[in-house]
């Protein structure tokens, strides 16, 4: 039963993130509440590392496989797609390499400041 | 329909999908993006519903809730890393996501699109778990964002080498962090390739672009 502990863990914490999900009026995914809830217990050392290492890994490991059922609902929705295809590509692609340039060229000028301080 | 009819194929299209890719050693073939193609194609196929198909595969995407909480495990672990590294990491995440969320709001005005299209591709960089939810409490398509979501890591996955070269991002930390940032975990697979520092900074942000996007799309929502 090397799963139990990891599990119950887990699922205590996903139910904790549902309730804060409900409870408070922010748009805040119950499972980002439960992230930040964990990490939370993980840093005071209430629990610990190796509880939910397993457990962990596995729904880790599986989770590409949770996105299949929510993307295969694209067959309901050609229609709609195809009217929206190519701004739906522009604004992918370009947003992308912007992404990638503004995080990539802030994290040089950040990090060349602190080589040069340190000389 | 069996109720593990919907999670049988979905399971078996990702394994093929993972076959091929090891076959083929495509960076296109992504096993998710092949795994969906296929479930579709199936479906259109044999002319089983959309409904039948998800009244089983359905309880996959309950695990989704709990395998989101347990990215604070990777996030743990790399700690460390975070805080020698905080202000690079912070001021560049930061501005990652104000880029991602301001480049989506301005094209979406210029294609005049609707509320309901423009957030669904707001959380368009982050990582599906985090991304769905988003989506969601934002009134959006899901479908539309896993969709955008997986273009989007592929194309930062196959484009990131040359991109980089060509606009003179050398760092292995800014490397990583541009990654993950614009990428989430499929541009991470790259990085990890491109080396131990770019892979464990693109993982870092993975969590920090997420958790930074729950705040800034519902800000950016009402705008459109």
């Amino acid at each position: 039963m090397k799963h139990l502990k990891g599990v119950a863990i887990i699922f205590g914490i996903t139910m904790l993130g549902e309730i804060l999900n409900k409870k408070i009026p922010v748009p805040v995914p119950a499972g980002v509440y439960g992230l930040f809830i964990l990490l939370g217990l993980l840093c005071c050392g209430m629990v610990k590392l190796s509880d939910v290492l397993t457990t962990g890994n596995l729904l880790l490991d599986l989770m590409p496989l949770m996105f299949i059922p929510a993307a295969v609902g694209l067959m309901e929705q050609f229609e709609m797609l195809r009217e929206i295809l190519v701004p739906l590509v522009l604004i992918t692609v370009i947003s992308t390499f912007i992404v990638m340039t503004v995080t990539g060229k802030t994290a040089e000028l950040v990090l060349g400041r602190r080589k040069k301080e340190e000389q | 329909m069996p109720l593990y009819f919907g999670m049988f194929i979905s399971v078996a299209a990702y394994l093929l999908g993972m076959w091929l890719k090891k076959k083929l050693g495509w960076a296109v073939l992504n096993p998710l993006l092949v795994a969906i193609l296929l479930v579709i194609l199936f479906l259109k196929l044999t002319g089983i519903s959309y409904d039948d198909y998800n009244t089983g595969a359905c309880y996959i995407s309950y695990f989704l809730t709990p395998a989101t909480v347990c990215l604070a495990i990777p996030l743990y672990k790399q700690l460390e890393l975070l805080k020698k590294n905080f202000i690079a990491v912070i001021l560049s995440i930061t501005v990652g996501v104000a880029g991602s969320v301001l480049s989506v709001f301005l094209m979406s005005m210029l294609f005049r699109l609707e509320h309901v299209l423009y957030v669904s591709l707001l959380p368009k960089s982050i990582t599906t778990a985090i991304g769905m939810g988003v989506s969601e409490e934002a009134g959006g398509i899901v479908t539309l964002t896993v969709v955008s979501i997986i273009i989007t890591g592929i194309l930062g996955n196959i484009t990131a080498d040359a991109w980089f070269k060509l606009v003179g991002i050398k760092h292995p930390i800014a490397k990583g962090l541009a990654m993950g940032t614009a990428a989430h975990a499929i541009g991470t697979a790259k990085a990890l390739e491109m080396g131990e520092v770019e892979g464990a900074m693109s993982s870092l942000s993975i969590a920090v672009a997420g958790l930074m996007t729950v705040v800034a799309a519902p800000l950016m929502a009402g705008l459109i």
